[in-house]
């Protein structure tokens, strides 16, 4: 019998429970570093994000898979801790202790905000992909909506039928940002003034991604994680909405074709 | 019971999902618009009723907060299935549309921090709770 083999059979054989385990032990390494090390001044979580993702990096050079650590069978239960339905069931529960009053006062904020969010990254990224020689409107429109989020690029060349290189080029973009935002939210939160409900909510539609946004706040104030969520988890339904409607008309009427 | 609050979390989310699924079929948006800001509003407005009305009991209680404990751990199993190779490896345009879009994105939060002076009065249980220990 085969030690090794056995344990990735039990590891494969119950992912979630198995899961649980590795993510405990994540944090159990990261809070200790943060302590020890760090003398608390780098947030737990934080560390234990970025060990994520070096881990997510890592599985993929294992398995040239495109889900991280899941892609390897012992691993694969981290798929379904971390994918799209527990991670927005955990989402609605942080809601459970949003303060009303605070989150009503931010609404028109919010509002505004959410506005920021869709248009200026769009814009932005049209521009880079008419530098780097796009001419057509399609594949402009697409990498645009990529630098808004992972989900509106891909969704946005889908409806407009963008080529697959350009597809993943957006996803390429929008998954960046979102890694982006997870490693500097904890150092540049304070800089730009995220340090109350109301900054979260507007922090959260502008910036948008929400495994960004979630994940930057929850390495830098756990408390602000509420706020941000309630605005960004809008963006990506209003930029899939915008973007391949209004965004698509606008930069054809601008390049042509 | 415990699994009252539980089953409270799960119908805000089904009945988010659902809406958020049904405004983007009456949208022609092939994506789920806001389903989960739906689901959190529900919630936040299923608190507010369950106190007015002395039904938040504890154990209820301790089936959503579980849950909202349980973000960040859930969050960093998130981080370890990213996509990090295809975000690096993604060339020069990639890059500089990603970290070019971040530097805008977080300019436009500082500019829309000055209008706002919101408090910075934590309750305590919230906090403890987000930081991952419910009492």
């Amino acid at each position: 019998m085969n030690l090794l083999e056995e344990i990735t059979k039990v590891f494969a054989e119950n992912g979630l429970v198995g899961a649980f385990l590795m993510v405990g032990a994540v944090m159990m390494v990261s809070y200790f570093v943060s302590r020890r090390l760090t003398m608390g001044r780098i947030h737990g979580s934080a560390i234990a994000i970025m060990i994520g993702l070096a881990l997510a990096y890592w599985g993929g050079t294992q398995s040239g898979g495109t889900k991280g650590l899941a892609d390897i069978k012992l691993f694969a239960g981290l798929g379904l801790l971390g994918g799209g339905m527990l991670r927005d069931f955990a989402i609605t529960a942080t809601a459970f202790e949003v303060d009303v009053d605070e989150a009503k006062k931010a609404g028109m904020l919010g509002a505004i905000a959410l506005a920021f969010g869709t248009v200026v990254p769009f814009i932005f990224g049209c521009c880079i992909a008419w530098a780097f020689g796009y001419r057509d409107a399609v594949s402009i429109t697409t990498i645009g909506a990529g630098a808004g989020s992972y989900i509106i690029g891909p969704v946005t060349g889908a409806a407009l039928g963008a080529s697959s290189a350009v597809m993943a080029l957006a996803i390429a973009t929008g998954v960046l940002k979102a890694v982006t935002v997870m490693i500097v939210t904890p150092f540049l939160a304070k800089l730009i003034g995220v340090n109350n409900p109301q900054s979260a909510m507007a922090f959260g539609g502008c910036v948008g991604t929400v495994s960004g946004v979630t994940g930057g706040l929850a390495a830098y104030d756990p408390r602000l994680v509420p706020y941000g969520a309630l605005t960004a988890t809008f963006h990506t339904g209003i930029g899939c909405l915008v973007t391949p409607s209004i965004g698509f008309l606008a930069v054809r009427a601008i390049v042509g074709g | 019971m415990t699994i009252y609050g539980v089953a409270l979390l799960a119908l805000c989310y089904m009945v988010g999902s659902f809406l958020g699924d049904a405004l983007g079929m009456l949208l022609h948006v092939k994506a789920n618009v806001g389903g989960v800001g739906i689901a959190m509003l529900l919630l936040i407005i299923s608190r507010t009723w369950l106190k007015k009305s002395g039904k938040l009991t504890h154990p209820l209680k301790l089936g959503i907060e579980f849950w909202a404990a349980l973000y960040i751990p859930i969050v960093v199993a998130m981080a370890s299935i990213q996509n990090v190779i295809a975000a690096v490896d993604g060339g020069p345009m990639v890059l500089i549309a990603a970290f070019g879009t971040v530097a805008l994105v977080f300019g436009c939060t500082a500019l829309l921090g000055r209008f706002v002076r919101g408090s910075t009065n934590w309750d305590p249980h919230a906090e403890s709770v987000l930081s991952g220990d419910p009492e």
